[in-house]
């Protein structure tokens, strides 16, 4: 048992840049530890994802044949699994992605691995393996082990590690997978609803509103506040899946990332990972909110512990 | 035709709050429960399907935990449903969520459950680890993080969407039986009524150990997880300058910070 598996995600011919976070989790320990680091691309044409995964601290490429264009989950289990048994690595990493949800349970217990899920650090202690996650809604961090697992197998939360960089020239092997009858067929894509003029990606200023404002009937005092201040108005996912903002409107990993942002005021907005996923990177977060502990104040710039409703009633004034 | 629903209590911390002796959890009284959001649109897809197919469908909420999450059962059994599973026994304590779906994949077997209905995930520890454990462990189709269901109860498969990154959708057909776990938005979970709030007090809910449910020792509570506690933390809080005084003077300080960020004169 040694080594680290990181397996690449791709859609759409698109690799999932959390991926290369992975690649650069495992030089790291690595480094430490000694041992290999190898990257596996399941795809039809696995070629096409070589170059991209020629980076810093790969030592071998590792290309398997699956016969989908696309994740699915019996296919990707199959070959995984047949390749962890062929390999049997220490540690295998991959993406906390939609796709990582739809089939790392499912390797970890027909494996019996080692095995948790969303970890944010990683590190060895001695020979102890440690992982770290968060608990009760991101309140507390919790630190993992895994006694008596040969093999562990770990999901890594997106912008926790940094991007591999630089490049490497890994040797490049096949694997060859078993063949597995998939139990469930890609009927097609779906597309985003398109944003009728609004795209908040575009958005400089952006006033997100979030469950906090209780009722739909208070979104149209947001909305006069946001239009006064000359902000876009955006939200979370509780305001889009009630329809009382369009989907388009949505900042998180299953919404919108607001890529050009400087401002960002979440009002009423707790702060989970999946939101944050969206607005993490904005240089300027003001938040405000009643829970002193909402891990929204964990990356904000400015906090206000308080009510958003006397806070806007008041922050109104000053913009006409 | 049976569709199982798991379901769980889900701990919300009180604000302040201590840590548990050895270090490793939070000290149980200042946990607060509550059901899953997640749990309340997978009983209302198994409800729908229910009132859409009538009778030869029958519905089941079960959870894995002690006394206390039997609320969530009676909550789930005050909108429909006419009886309850509660898996517990001291053993379970520590269990992680592979032990929690080895205990649900037996209970769907010991069922004979023709679907399995979990939350995508749940909001406390958001592993998102049990309803593909407990498809992997049964050895039926699934698929993770659903957004649309198609299916009418005894066809042969189901038409699906899953949810992916930045609101793409998949259109996927799923052989059945099946697990499906239920995102978010993809209904209207209703509200319970004052009389079926009543009625759910009446309502049978069966309580099972490990045992009875053909589990080893070996197989519960930190023995047979894949994951172990070592410590838990309160982490270093961020850097957010928090603005203090009156309401109108924090919306004064804050329109000064905005303009300042802006370029703005004040
Ligand atoms: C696969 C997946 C994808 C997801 N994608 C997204 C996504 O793209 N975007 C997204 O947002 N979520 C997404 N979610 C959902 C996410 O997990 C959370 O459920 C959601 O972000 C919570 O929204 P919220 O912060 O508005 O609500 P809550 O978490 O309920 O927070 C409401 C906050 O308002 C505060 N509050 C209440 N009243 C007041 C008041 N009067 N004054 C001040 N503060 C008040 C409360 O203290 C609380 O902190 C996704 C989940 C999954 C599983």
């Amino acid at each position: 048992m040694s080594g680290i598996l990181v397996i690449a995600e791709h859609r759409r011919g698109e690799l999932n840049p959390v991926t290369l976070e992975c690649i650069a989790a495992a030089a790291e320990l690595k480094t430490a530890r000694g041992g290999t680091v190898a990257v596996a691309v399941l795809a039809q044409d696995p070629d096409a994802y070589l170059a991209r995964l020629g980076v810093g601290g790969v030592d071998e490429l590792i290309k398997v044949a699956v016969p989908v264009a696309e994740f699915q989950s019996d296919v990707y289990t199959e070959a995984v699994l047949a390749l962890i048994g062929s390999r049997r690595p220490a540690l295998v990493l991959l993406p906390h992605s939609i796709d990582a949800w739809g089939y790392a349970p499912a390797l970890a217990v027909r494996g019996g691995y080692g095995f948790t899920t969303d970890v944010f650090g990683l590190r060895y202690e001695g020979d102890t393996l440690v992982a770290t996650r968060a608990g009760y809604r991101e309140k507390v961090h919790v630190e993992l082990d895994f006694p008596g697992k040969a093999t562990v197998l770990l999901t890594l939360r997106g912008n926790a590690f940094k991007a591999a960089e630089g490049s490497a020239s890994p040797a490049v092997s096949v694997f060859d997978a078993p063949a597995a009858s998939p139990r469930s067929q890609h009927l097609g894509y779906r597309e985003p609803e398109a944003g009728d003029g609004v795209d908040i990606t575009q958005a400089e200023y952006m006033l997100s509103i979030g469950r906090g404002i209780g009722e739909e009937e208070h979104v149209a005092e947001f909305e006069e506040l946001a239009e006064r201040m000359g902000f876009t108005l955006g939200c979370s996912r509780p305001i889009a899946d009630n329809g009382w903002l369009p989907k388009y409107r949505q900042v998180g990993q299953s919404g919108k990332t607001v890529s050009n942002c400087k401002i960002y005021i979440a009002l009423g907005i707790s702060g989970s990972v999946q939101h944050m996923a969206g607005m993490k990177h904005v240089p300027n977060i003001i938040a405000v909110n009643k829970d002193p502990e909402a891990s929204i104040f964990n990356i904000a710039r400015y906090g206000v512990v308080g009510d958003i409703f006397e806070i806007a009633g008041e922050l109104r004034n000053h913009f006409t | 035709m049976k569709i199982l629903v798991p379901v769980k209590q889900v701990a919300v911390l009180d604000e302040d709050f201590e840590l548990r002796e050895d270090g490793r959890d939070v000290d149980p009284d200042y946990l607060n429960h509550e059901l899953n959001e997640w749990d309340d649109y997978s009983w209302e897809v198994a409800l729908q399907l229910q009132e859409r197919h009538g009778a030869a469908v029958e519905v089941v909420p079960v959870t894995v935990g002690p006394t206390q999450a039997e609320e969530g059962l009676r909550k789930c059994l005050a909108k429909g449903g006419e009886r309850g599973i509660r898996v517990w026994d001291a053993a379970l304590a520590g269990s992680d969520p592979t032990v929690i779906a080895r205990l649900l994949a037996r209970l769907a077997e010991r069922e004979g459950a023709d679907l399995v209905l979990t939350g995508a995930q749940a909001a406390d520890h958001a592993y998102a680890q049990t309803g593909v454990g407990v498809a992997a462990l049964l050895g039926w189709p699934h698929v993770a993080v659903v957004s649309a269901l198609d299916y009418t109860p005894g066809a042969a498969s189901a038409k699906v969407c899953r949810e992916l990154e930045g609101g793409l959708q998949e259109e996927l057909a799923v052989q059945m039986p099946a697990v499906l776990t239920i995102q978010l938005g993809i209904n209207e979970p209703r509200y319970a009524s004052l009389r079926g709030i009543k009625q759910a007090s009446a309502k049978p809910i069966e309580v099972l150990s490990h045992r009875e449910l053909g589990l080893s020792d070996a197989q519960v509570g930190e023995a047979g997880s894949a994951c172990r506690v070592r410590r838990m933390y309160v982490p270093a809080k961020g850097q957010a300058e928090l603005i203090e005084g009156t309401p109108a003077e924090q919306a004064r300080r804050l329109a000064e910070i905005i303009n300042e960020l802006r370029g703005v004169n004040g």
